[in-house]
């Protein structure tokens, strides 16, 4: 039995998603025209105003399966006839998350963006958890406006099929500035986890040394903008000052987890000066405190490295499995998690943590 | 070597009996400029001038913030200077006690904080005249980094051949953090001098590009920072390799410094893994990534960043996956541990410890 915490379902198209725009933003004139016309000047005018100058050619047409494709012409993983065919019924899923990444959180008009989050959480609800009891939803939010992120997780929170938040790891700020304080705020009011996935946009050079050339380089990079805002999230004290704070890294990677926190120990035992919320090792913090998605999972040149490193990582109850469907780095859960790490570890992996952190036998699905 | 272990009293290595005969090799040891008036004697008639009368006092930024913990070792005063500022201090706290045959002395003067082209092309000349006059022809078992203006590659690259011939310098030092990743190909005119004039490329701690550290902004802390540079090393080495910087220049030899290493096998997992899937992209690329940082880049023992435990670290230490990759350094006069001058891991084979405190060094530097 699998629980996949990471499945990327889309609309049919952009125009299918705005059916569930909030009435305000859907029609300027049934509001007299009264409140910003922004979100149509951006979607119908304007078009996406997000990832300005950061383009990369990818692998394949929405870095997808080639065989993602449904039958009937809709785009991966937007029919959820072929998605339970492929992925649910195929692989014996007891539990899918859903992770739609459509873009919300990026746009330079937040107040587009909390309109475009609240449509694509309403359309979760409608097309794809009415449907489909074996589904669990994201709520999406405006992250980059703490206030307009907790508000929506407040009008979504009391809905136990959303069973986290939904962010990117690239942000305009570190993660552990006051800005998204908000945010984490209502996430521990509701117990929802905070789930931080690959991608997104900082609005500047997508490392600290500049923008690469390559997709390859995007796509690698990632892990060092997961190392960053741990580092970020750990050093500020966001665990100190909310302590049932839950923190989901999602398609990170797991292997450069283990080195951040010796650094990070090594790094605080001299420095521990410049971080006064800072109480404890912040390996600690992040043992408490932070879970992690396998896809892409670790694969080591030699057979006993992927071993030892769980053993430096000391974290066998946070480590929760994923496929990414439909992207290209699919992890299968046939092949993904090897058995060489043990019956009782791939059972962990595989479905146990996940339905600790996300509550799965809590009922209500 | 006897004093190297006494200097690291709780770190110790190898029995003594083991150890002697080895000639150490320090592959990172700051000569840190102080003021710009170290230099006025290199500068022309017009930056003096300048100096003079504009308040100009050249970079100010530093790598390492003046009061930090890691900033500055517990050192005994060597006259009026401030360790790592003159030759004297760097002979009685580091080359004397541990005995050391030769160092490769780093400048990261930061020029390139200095946006102005001229004002840092000038600067970096002035700082390695300095190294040259001050440093190189004062004490035989001294190397150094040439200074290059990181910003300019094309100056970059003139500064190189200007001073590339002299046999005191080994190789170029470049900021790890940089406005454009060192892969990219505008960075070819400065990888055509330094592999032409067979110095070894320096990616070292540091950089004042004046972009943020990270791809999410500017970290609250100093720590956040220290502890992000090991990203920066990361994005150089993907960008190096991916952007077929080995490809065409399959002479060059890296040399990551401050950097640390418990990130390396994680990150070449990683980066393997990509490969194998998305090497259409980069199809001068003829090999996993690994082979070539394995072929063409050694890392400083500065700072050990991986697990307490002496058993994990060498563990780890077996995850690099090659005995060639570890250089000694103390990164003097910066702190990394919190006793002594350097840690070295105990436990080692005696064998790859004689590799890591002087052989690896020796073959990448061409030393005798």
């Amino acid at each position: 039995v699998i629980v996949d915490c990471d499945i990327h379902n889309a609309p049919l198209s952009e125009q299918a998603l705005h059916a569930y725009l909030p009435a305000a933003w859907r029609s300027r004139r049934a509001v007299g025209g009264r409140l910003s016309p922004t979100f149509e000047r951006q979607r119908e005018t304007l078009g996406d105003r997000s990832y300005l100058g950061s383009e990369y050619p990818r692998a394949t047409p929405r870095a997808a399966r080639t065989d993602a494709w449904p039958p009937n012409g809709a785009p991966p993983a937007a029919d959820l006839s072929f998605l339970r065919e492929q992925l649910l019924d195929r692989y014996d899923i007891e539990y899918g998350v859903l992770t739609p990444m459509l873009g919300a959180g990026e746009q330079l008009d937040v107040e587009s963006g909390a309109a475009l989050a609240s449509a694509i959480n309403d359309w979760q609800i409608a097309e794809w958890l009415e449907p489909e009891p074996r589904l669990r939803a994201s709520i999406n939010v405006a992250y980059e406006d703490g206030a307009l992120a907790a508000a929506e997780i407040h009008r979504l929170g009391h809905d136990a099929r959303f069973v986290q938040i939904l962010m990117l790891i690239r942000t305009a700020e570190p993660l552990g500035r006051r800005k998204y304080w908000p945010m984490y705020e209502a996430a521990v009011e509701h117990d929802l986890p905070l789930g931080v996935h690959y991608g997104g946009w900082g609005r500047g050079p997508i490392t600290g040394t500049g923008f690469g050339s390559y997709y390859i380089e995007d796509q690698v990079g990632m892990a060092t903008a997961f190392q960053d805002q741990l580092t970020s999230l750990v050093v500020e004290g966001v665990f100190e000052r909310f302590p049932t704070l839950r923190v989901v890294l999602i398609e990170g990677g797991i292997a450069w987890l283990a080195a951040l926190m010796w650094r990070l120990d090594r790094a605080w035992k001299l420095l521990r000066a410049e971080a006064p919320h800072l109480d404890r090792l912040p390996s600690e913090a992040i043992r408490e405190h932070v879970w992690l998605t396998t896809q892409p999972m670790d694969e080591p040149t030699r057979a006993g490295d992927l071993g030892v490193l769980f053993e430096h990582l000391d974290m066998d109850d946070r480590i929760m499995f994923a496929t990414d469907y439909p992207h290209w780095d699919f992890d299968s859960p046939e092949r993904a998690i090897p058995k060489a790490l043990g019956a009782d570890r791939r059972r962990r992996i595989l479905r146990d943590n996940a339905h600790a952190l996300y509550r799965l036998d809590s009922g209500d699905g | 070597l006897t004093v190297a272990i006494r200097l690291f009293p709780r770190r110790g290595t190898m029995a003594e009996a083991d150890a002697t005969g080895i000639s150490l090799v320090d592959c990172d040891a700051h000569a840190v400029v102080a003021d710009i008036t170290v230099l006025e004697p290199y500068l022309d008639d017009h930056w003096r001038e300048v100096v003079a009368t504009t308040q100009f006092a050249g970079p100010t930024d530093q790598a390492h913030p003046p009061n930090l913990a890691t900033s500055l070792g517990d050192y005994a005063p060597v006259g009026d200077a401030a360790p790592g500022t003159t030759l004297a201090a760097l002979r009685a706290h580091v080359l004397d006690p541990l005995d050391a045959d030769i160092a490769i002395l780093a400048c990261d003067y930061a020029v390139d904080s200095v946006r102005n082209p001229d004002a840092a092309a000038t600067l970096a000349a002035a700082a390695n005249d300095w190294l040259v006059a001050e440093w190189l022809e004062r004490d035989p078992r001294l190397r150094a980094a040439i200074v290059v203006p990181s910003g300019q590659p094309a100056m970059a690259a003139a500064e190189v051949s200007r001073v590339g011939t002299h046999p005191g310098f080994v190789a170029v030092h470049l900021p790890v953090r940089v406005a454009m990743p060192y892969g990219n190909r505008q960075w070819w005119p400065l990888f055509d001098a330094i592999t032409g004039h067979d110095l070894v490329a320096h990616l070292h701690f540091g950089g004042a590009p004046g972009l943020p550290p990270t791809a999410s902004g500017w970290p609250t802390s100093w720590l956040e920072e220290y502890a992000d540079m090991a990203s920066a090393f990361q994005s150089q080495l993907t960008s190096l390799v991916a952007e077929g910087t080995f490809d065409r220049y399959p002479g060059l030899r890296l040399a990551l410094l401050e950097a640390g290493f418990a990130w390396l096998p994680a990150f070449l997992w990683r980066f393997d893994k990509s490969w194998r899937g998305l090497r259409r992209e980069i199809p001068w690329t003829k090999r996993v990534p690994s082979a070539y940082v394995r072929e063409h880049v050694r890392i400083g023992l500065q700072p050990v960043d991986g697990p307490p435990d002496p058993g994990q670290l060498l563990e780890l230490i077996d995850q690099l996956g090659s005995d060639d990759l570890l250089m000694f350094a103390t990164d003097y006069p910066h702190r990394h541990v919190p006793d002594g001058l350097a840690a070295i891991p105990s436990g080692l084979p005696v064998g790859l410890a004689e590799r890591i405190l002087s052989a690896n060094a020796r073959d990448l530097y061409q030393l005798p």
